[in-house]
């Protein structure tokens, strides 16, 4: 059973906003595979109901995101889509700690930095 | 690390401020120079702003926000020091390209757009944008000034250009004057009373002042002093004890008691009988309540509204109305105009229940045509807001295209000369129309249904079956129509 992981992106990075997006990036991790392969859609528009429709008809299991709008994390939740969502960061690291099994909600991917200068206690 | 910046937020003054510690998120406060002899707290200043306030750097990264930012955004990270704005603020204008990337050049501009906070609601807000500077004058970074709009949106939506006190809507001059009195009033603890002729919003008004109260958290109770019998107001009001009377089975708590730390309303006040005055007079003097056949008084905290259409002053002179409840009750007075006295809110009322319908309905009717507007804004509405809205109701409800037009209002609001009625024969009719006294027959609609049955009835020589075919009506429907009109 082929596992399918979407990000909304916006460059190399998770986009911001879920409906703000207007690029997706799709992960298919094949069983006993370790490297997924991609495909990236670019959207007519950015739309929270389109991208929604897009996860249900190409049968999304998980979401990796940043912000979402309740009503759509509802939706997809009771959709039984796993969302890991508020994740800030390039989306290719996203994707290998979601597949070690360690991305969770909230999570920064990024260093912090002040000036170009890299903030050194978090 | 040291370094001295100019702030361009603060053009007058500028102030030259010390960034200690920023490196370390948890590091030292953000101090400043240039005010006073010595350094000053300015993360202490910036915090007691109301308003959320980001710093940033060049590259859009968080230097600073005050806890006003924090509570916009939800305070999503732990520490969001040096994490780029557009996850911090999740703003609408990120993506595709933050503005301050793409223009560079916005210094003191506003912008309104929304954000997602971490409740994951999106927060309508103005940003103000404004440069940080050297003082070289280089560019250091930017201060996001964010003001959360979402209860002046909520206004603006519900009336986008009028004056309102809550959802009192108006905004002609005779309004206005009841808006200054109204925040005043509100606060004191005064008793008040309402006048004005029946549909002008007295119930509403006194809702609104309950509300805009500090006893707003109390309960508000309403009695309508004209419904019901005099024996059963007086047990309604002060309550009765268990035996007081026959049918006295339990104690009842009266409508004062209920109405204890909160606001007690009597609308139609003119019709309490004489007896209960007395009463209603003793209770104002001394605050206790003593309910029917109880010899033990209740302490009552109730602030009185009281309403009526009726000129009491005339009422005390024909020794129907209390001379003296008329001088404890009439502490502050609010007239609600009519609608007549007020032509100016008439469109804009008329905008305002056309959109509750529209939402309510599910409709997307955008305005009136010329000649419906015309109608609308010269008919005379004896029954005021109340009628504006019944007829509202029946033109959001009967129109089935973009604009309300002449077929879609109520037939008795149309005056005759309008079945011919044109936009070329406007200025012909106009001084017609105006002067014409609009008729104020309110059953025309029953007038038709009644002439519908009974043409059906004649068409099908009295088979009721036939004349229900006729209508479209089931016969028990007829039936029922029948006795309501009283035919055969």
């Amino acid at each position: 059973m082929i596992n399918k992981i979407i990000i909304p992106i916006s460059g190399n990075e998770i986009s911001p906003r879920f409906d703000q997006a207007t690029e997706v990036i799709i992960f298919y991790l094949e069983k006993n595979e370790t490297k997924p392969e991609e495909k990236i859609i670019v959207l007519p528009q950015a739309s929270a109901d389109k991208l929604c429709h897009m996860i249900l008809t190409e049968g999304i299991k998980t979401l990796i995101c940043c912000g979402i709008e309740d009503e759509f994390y509802q939706y997809l939740n009771w959709k039984k889509i796993k969302i890991i969502e508020n994740v800030a960061g390039p989306y290719k690291k996203a994707v290998e700690l979601f597949l070690e099994g360690k991305l969770n909600n909230g999570d920064i991917l990024m260093k912090r930095k002040i000036e170009g200068i890299e903030l050194n206690e978090v | 690390m040291k370094q001295s910046l100019i702030i361009d937020f603060f053009p007058i003054q500028k102030i030259l401020m010390i960034k200690e510690g920023f490196m370390n998120p948890k590091g030292p406060k953000l101090l400043t120079t240039g005010l006073f002899s010595k350094k000053t707290d300015t993360e202490t200043i910036l915090n007691s702003v109301s308003q959320g306030i980001v710093i940033l750097d060049t590259d859009l990264n968080v230097v600073f926000f005050n806890t006003a930012a924090e509570s916009v955004t939800g305070g999503l990270y732990s520490t969001s020091k040096g994490i780029p704005c557009r996850y911090f603020l999740r703003c609408a204008l990120c993506t595709p390209e933050c503005p301050l990337k793409k223009n560079g050049e916005l210094n003191g501009k506003q912008i309104e757009t929304d954000i997602l906070n971490s409740n994951r609601q999106k927060v309508p807000v103005k940003i103000t944008f404004s440069n940080i500077r050297d003082e070289n004058s280089n560019l250091q970074g930017y201060i996001l000034l964010i003001t959360d709009i979402r209860n002046s949106e909520k206004q603006s939506s519900q009336e986008r250009e009028n004056y309102t006190f809550s959802s009192i809507i108006g905004k002609s001059s005779e309004m206005e004057k009841v808006y200054r009195l109204l925040p005043v009033l509100a606060q004191s603890d005064a008793s008040i009373l309402i006048t004005g002729e029946t549909g002008t919003g007295k119930d509403l008004l006194a809702e609104e002042l309950h509300k805009a109260s500090e006893r707003a958290g109390g309960p508000f109770i309403k009695v309508n002093c004209g419904a019901l019998p005099e024996t059963l107001l007086e047990s309604e009001l002060f309550g009765h004890t268990k035996g007081a009377f026959t049918g006295a089975v339990e104690n009842k708590p009266g409508r004062f008691k209920l109405a204890h730390n909160g606001t007690l309303f009597l609308t139609e006040i003119g019709d309490l009988p004489l007896t209960l005055q007395v009463k209603l007079l003793t209770f104002l003097d001394d605050k206790v309540v003593y309910p029917l056949g109880s010899t033990k008084g209740f302490q009552a905290d109730v602030r009185m509204i009281a309403a009526t259409h009726r000129d009491l002053e005339e009422m005390v002179r024909q020794g129907k109305f209390r001379q003296d409840l008329l001088f404890r009750l009439n502490v502050a007075r609010i007239h609600l105009p009519p609608l007549r006295e007020r032509e100016d809110d008439i469109f804009l009322l008329l905008n305002h229940f056309l959109q509750q319908f529209n939402s309510a309905l599910n409709k997307n009717i955008s305005g009136f045509s010329p000649e419906a507007k015309k109608i609308l804004l010269e008919y005379k509405y004896m029954g005021n807001i109340r009628e504006i809205r019944n007829i509202m109701e029946y033109a959001a409800n009967v129109c089935q295209r973009q604009e309300i037009d002449i077929v879609d209002l109520p037939a008795h609001i149309i005056p005759k000369q309008s079945e011919t009625y044109t936009p070329e024969t406007t200025n012909q009719t106009e001084t017609k129309v105006s002067k014409e006294t609009p008729e104020t027959d309110f059953s025309s609609f029953s007038d038709i249904e009644k002439k519908l049955i009974i043409d059906a009835l004649i068409k099908s020589g009295g088979n009721k079956s036939k004349a229900s075919d006729i209508l479209g009506w089931g016969r028990t429907t007829l039936w029922r129509k029948m006795r309501k009109y009283e035919i055969g």
